[in-house]
Order: structure tokens, then sequence, then C-alpha cells
């Protein structure tokens, strides 16, 4: 806190990151009719200017600062006190820029791709209103606010996936990415009661302060992190509650680029990495993340094997890679998860944002087994989709190595087994991304002749976007080059001050030496290699297609049936809460609410019936009503 | 002379005598206008009640109050014997039995 006043004027900055996007909502949920396209252009500007807000907040907070201020003092009760403020330092630095910088890209993307959409203004009210929730959520310097952020991006990851609202299926994509978070948001709303009963607020600082005095491992901290746990499996679709991600495929691809790739799955693990402390003093919890981690990357990379839709291969994908980041959050490496959360918001916007230049170009067509040979047709995408394509696979130099070999040599460090699996895992990436991209842009066009007609690279609006997040994606592993090639890890540095508490709290990891970083480097290396050719030479030499679904048999009809998860589920919750229901229905609404609420009327009715007759009309009678009742009032008062 | 007390209670008495005699012809006649009258005696009768009470203990709220009785009295006589007009003309009748089409 050496000099104040210079942090002060960066209080403005900071509040408009999250301000501008409201702005813009407002502005575009409120005029878009009339402003037609010209509403696209409005919300990305604002998101624009957030960006540049951000990276003025970037430089002015150089140097391991970090901003804290409450804007007001929201709650009080007792001697808890619940403020609305902001908390701005490296952690929230980093997503920050994903979030405006690669959210900025993908508006401008979108201006193309909804181009003719009936709600395209609609599309960017959503789209604003979810970069203003999401900011929220990285920037509140409390739990509270975070909260605030977590359900509304939930709510607006609702919208955009039921954009097209009429189709069915559509809606019920939605409500079902809906519910499971919510099964996860009840685990973060106790895992917070815990904190304001326990641990005396909701204030990141105060819950760090009172978590410190605690003895590490004790029950109430274990518990306290398994519930926030909870709500970011939610949130960041791991097992078990992965299941509504595939399927919010449904929405617009901008969105699931956006929203269900770069940054609102991230948001459990920015949750756990802002928690550090909690975390480190919790090692069960630890333990319990890696496992869950682990089994997430490695179930949803088996199942991307078998799929056959072009973004539902990307989205297992994503729940594989976030597998991968909570991996290296159990294993405490805090900062190469967030590090994998930066690369991989790049090349997995990048995938996604061709997958919808694919889409684009086929006509609306997202079976890969009806494409191919699309390297002719269109250029940059091709070259932009490999780019990802070897990032996500750990292709040496692409961003996605350096992070990938950062949690691969962490995992090595702790447990062998774990580093097989995380390896085994990233094989399986490899071929399946490999498979995407042999059966989508080699080969020979497998579409309709109609199709075939149609094929066309994308407008400058979508390609754009697509170079820049291919050059963020070559070069993004830079800022996080291994002990071996540079002897500061820049993004660990830079993250440093975050974590600096937790680190003091356990012993610090040693480093392995440069002989071991080779062969855990050259291992990955190879063995992405070696999926990569086994790749091509399914794909390309023996030329196979994917069978029909009616045509599978054995384990391969188990993984292309996504192991009947979803049926699993549909068995033991869905279905039978539906007969309690059913049964609730007839027994306690129809039979006891029914007749309590039909009793009362009867009462009233014939109540009333009854006594209407003494309205006789005769005035006499009223008037010697009046008086004996006065009489008796009387004779009552004197009595007393 | 008598004592105060002894000229209170004949006060009182008297106005007991003319209250009942408005509650009586309210109960009894079926002339609206002779009910309205016998309205007025019971009023009457109470202001009686509190001249006298309020020259008996000395106090001269009694009789500022009166005259606000007064007052609500003759706005009262005034709405009410303009409905008994209104009412003769549009029923030719004023006895109360006959208006008794307000029921159930």
């Amino acid at each position: 806190m050496n000099n104040i006043t210079e942090l002060t004027s960066l209080i403005t900055p900071a509040l408009m990151v999250p301000l501008l996007p409201l702005i813009g909502f407002f502005v575009v949920a409120l005029f878009g009719k009339k402003l037609g396209h010209a509403s696209g252009w409005i919300a990305s500007l604002m998101i624009l200017a957030s960006f540049i807000c951000s990276l003025f907040l970037f430089n002015g907070l150089s140097g391991g600062k970090s901003l804290n201020f409450d804007v007001y003092e929201w709650i009080k009760f007792g001697e808890v006190s619940l403020s609305f403020g902001f908390l701005i330092d490296q952690l929230s630095l980093v997503m920050l820029l994903v979030i405006t910088g690669i959210g900025f890209l993908i508006h401008i993307y979108s201006i193309g791709y909804m181009h003719h959409d009936e709600g395209f203004s609609r599309f960017f009210s959503y789209l604003n209103l979810f970069i203003f929730f999401m900011l929220l959520l990285v920037m509140g310097n409390s739990y509270l606010v975070m909260f605030i952020g977590w359900e509304g991006v939930g709510l607006c990851s609702y919208l955009l996936i039921g954009f097209w609202f009429k189709n069915p299926a559509y809606n019920d994509a939605a409500k079902k990415a809906f519910i499971m978070n919510r099964i996860g948001d009840l685990g973060f709303l106790l895992g917070m009661f815990m904190l304001v009963f326990y641990f005396g607020g909701l204030d990141y600082g105060i819950v760090n302060q009172s978590a410190m005095t605690m003895e590490k491992g004790s029950g109430i901290l274990v518990l306290t992190t398994l519930l926030l746990f909870v709500g970011a499996t939610g949130k960041s679709a791991q097992l078990p509650l992965y299941t509504w991600l595939p399927d919010a495929m449904a929405g617009p691809t901008p969105v699931s680029a956006l929203i269900h790739a770069a940054t609102m799955v991230t948001a459990g693990i920015y949750m756990i990495a802002r928690s550090n402390i909690l975390f480190v003093l919790a090692p069960f919890t630890l333990e319990i993340i890696l496992v869950i981690g682990v089994a997430t990357s490695l179930f949803a990379a088996i199942i991307g094997i078998k799929q056959n839709d072009i973004k539902k291969v990307l989205a297992y994908s994503t729940v594989s890679q976030l597998g991968l980041m909570f991996a290296a959050l159990g294993l405490g490496a805090f900062e190469s998860g967030m590090f994998h959360v930066l690369t991989h918001a790049f090349f997995k916007a990048l995938l996604f944002l061709g997958a919808g230049s694919v889409i684009h170009a086929m006509s609306g067509e997202q079976d890969i087994r009806n494409m191919g040979g699309l390297k002719k047709y269109t250029k940059i995408t091709f070259i932009t989709f490999l780019i990802g394509s070897l990032a996500i696979s750990g292709i040496f130099p692409f961003a996605g190595f350096f992070s990938k070999d950062e949690i691969l040599a962490a995992s090595f460090e702790h447990n062998k087994i774990v580093w097989i699996l995380l390896s085994i895992s990233s094989m399986i990436t490899a071929f399946y991304m490999f498979r995407l991209v042999f059966l989508t842009f080699y080969g020979d066009f497998r579409g309709t002749e109609e199709q075939k007609h149609h094929l066309h690279e994308s407008p400058a609006t979508i390609t754009i976007p697509l170079i820049v997040l291919a050059v963020l994606s070559i070069v993004g592993g830079f800022i996080g080059l291994p002990a071996v090639f540079s002897k500061i890890h820049s993004f660990k540095a830079f993250l440093a001050p975050v974590f600096a508490d937790s680190k003091t709290l356990v012993e610090a990891a040693h480093e392995h030496s440069h002989s071991t970083e080779w062969m855990l480097m050259g291992i990955a290396t190879i063995a992405a290699l070696i999926s990569i050719g086994y790749a091509w030479s399914l794909y390309i030499s023996k030329k196979v297609i994917p069978e029909n679904d009616s045509e599978l048999s054995g384990f391969s009809k188990w993984v292309s049936n996504k192991f009947y998860v979803d049926e699993f589920y549909d068995a033991v919750f869905v279905r039978p809460f539906k007969v309690l229901s059913d049964l609730f229905l007839v027994l306690f609404d129809k039979l006891i609410i029914d007749m309590l609420v039909n009793l009362s009327a009867l009462i009233v009715d014939v109540t009333g019936r009854t006594y209407r007759l003494i309205q006789t009309g005769n005035t006499g009678f009223y008037v010697f009503a009046m008086v004996i009742s006065v009489v008796v009032f009387l004779f009552i008062q004197i009595i007393q | 002379m008598e004592s105060p007390e002894t000229t209170q209670n004949w006060y009182l008495l008297l106005s007991t005598v003319l209250f009942s005699i408005g509650v009586m012809g309210v109960l009894f006649r079926r002339n609206a206008l002779i009910i309205l009258m016998c309205i007025e005696l019971m009023l009457n009768a109470v202001n009686l009640l509190l001249v006298s009470f309020s020259a008996y203990s000395g106090n001269t709220e009694g009789q500022v109050f009166v005259f606000f009785i007064m007052v609500v009295a003759a706005a009262e006589v005034a709405v009410g014997l303009a409905l008994m007009v209104s009412i003769y003309r549009n029923i030719g009748s004023i006895d109360i039995n006959v208006l008794n089409k307000l029921k159930w």
C-alpha cells in the first residue's frame, strides 16, 4: 500500500470495465429493433472499450499491486457485514483480459455469423449482459459478488443456449444446463453459508485470514471446500455434473466459443484458484479434485473419439480440458491451472469459431461424416483450425504445449499414475482432434451437391477473429516458458502475489532436473505425434468414414452413446422424480390442498347464502336490530 | 334552594324520558318524517345532558360540544328532508314499510 493516491485513480476505470457492457446491454436491449445491425457494432464497441479499460488497469497495477475497494455496504447483520466491492489483482486481471479480449473478438465474429438471424440484436444484448456478469464474477472482492456474477452467467447461458427457442429440443438443452448448474449452485450456496458461519464473512480477505488461523485439514475447512467444489463441478462441467455442456451446443456457435469454452466454464477454476488458501489448507479436498479432474479428463476424451457432430467433439474436448485444469488445481499447481485456462481460452475459442465457420460454409450441416475436403474451399478456416488443433494436442511450440506440459510435469512429481492417466488423456485428445481435422478438411466431399455448390469462405468479420486467435494460439504459450528454455516463467511470476500466502502453507515443491523435464516434454510430444499419425493412417490412408450409429456394436456403441450417462441419469433421477411428482400431484395437491381450498370457499359460500336472508329490506327491522344490539352491548359493558 | 345534585337528577330524568320517547318513535312509527323528528329528539336529549353536566361541573367544554352537535344536526336534517321530498316525488309515499325494495 505504498502509493494509495495512484491506486484510487484506478477506481473509475475499474468501475467502467463492468459498467460499459451493462450500458451496452440496456442500449441494445431497449433500442435493438430500431438500431438493426448497428446494435452488433455498438455491443462490440462497448466490449472493446471495456478491454481498453482492462489494459489500463493492467498497466496501472503492474508490479504486483492490487486494487481493493468497497462500493457500498450492502447487508449488515450482527457482526457480519457484507459489502459490495471489487478486488482487482493479477488473477482477476488475467480473467479480465481474457473475457474482454476474446469476448470482443467473438462479438466481431458474431456480427458476421448472426447476420441473417432475426434475433440479431437480442443476441447481442444477451452477449453484453453475459460479459457484464462474467466481469462481476471475476472482479468481486467477496464470494457474494462472485455469486451474483455466477448466477448471472448461468442465466445468460440459459438464454443463449435456448436462443433459437422455437426448437423444443434447444429449450430442453437450455433447461438442462440451468438445472444441472442449479445443483452445483446449491453446493456453492451452502459453502457460502459455511463461510459466513465459521469464517465470519464472505470477503476474500476476511475468509483467508480466519482460514489461516484454523488447523490444516480440519473438518470445517474440508466440508466448506468440498461444497465450493460442488459448485465448481456444476459450472465447469465436471463429473458427475458435466452432461449439460455437450447439450449446450444447441446455442449459436459464438456462444459455444465464448461461454461454453473460453470463459464461463472456467469460472469454477477461477473460484478455486481464488480460494487457494482454503483449498491448500484442505488436502483431502485437493485429492478429491485431482481424482475428479483426472477422471473427467479421461472419460470425456474417450467419449470424444466417437462423436460425429463437429461441435459435440469440441464440447467433450472442453470437458476433458477442464478436467485437466482441475487436475492441476488438485495438484496444488494453481498457476499451471490458470495458465491452461488462458491458453485453452485462445485455442478452444479458435476451434469453436473455426467450427462455426465450417458450419457456415456447409449451410448449417454439423455432421463430419457429411463433410470432407473442405480445405480447398475454406483456406483461412482450415489453417487456423489446424493451428488450434496443434495447440490443443500439445505440439511444440503452440500454446497448449507449454500449459499442458506444466500440468503433466506437476503430476509426474506428485504421482506417476496420475501422470500416466493424464498423458493417455492428452494422447486421446490429439487423436480425436485430428480425426476431426482429417474428416472435415481432407479427402473427398461427402455432402450433397447443393451443399457443395454453396461452399465458400466466410466473410472478413469471421476470418479476422480466427486469424487473431490463431496468432494468440501460437504465441500465447511463450509467456510461460518452462525452466529449460528460460529462467523466468513470466506468467507464474505475474501471478505470484495471488498465491504467495498459500505457498507459505505448503512445503515448496522441489524443482525437477532439466533432464526429467526434457524427458517429459519429449514423451508428451511423441505421444501426441503417434496419435496424430494413427489418425492419419485411419482417416487419410485407409479413408475410414465413421459408420452409422446402427452399425455400431460392443464397446464403441457404448462410447458413441456417451456411456449412456444421460440415460442413466434419466432412469435414476428424472423418472423417479417424475413418478414422485405425479404421486404428490394426486395425493397431496389434488386431495389435500384442493380439498382445503375448496372447503374454505364452501364455508364462505354457505355462510353468505344463509346470512344474506337477514337483509330483508324492511327498515323497521333494521332499526329494531340496531336498538337491540346497542342495548345488548351496553348491558355487556355494564356487567363487566 | 335545592342542592346541585338534585337539580342535576331532574335534568337526567328529563333527558332519559326524551331519549326514550325518541327511540320508541323510531321503533314504532312508520312515517319516515316522524322517524327523522324522533332522531332529532334523541340528539337533543343528549344535548340537554351535555349542557346540564357542563353547568354542573363548571366546565364549558360540554356547551361548546353542543353547538357542534346542533350544526351537524342542522346539516343532517337538511339532507334528510331533501331525501324525503325526493322519495315522495318518486314513490308517492314515505311509509318505511313500502320502502323495502333494497334487499337480497
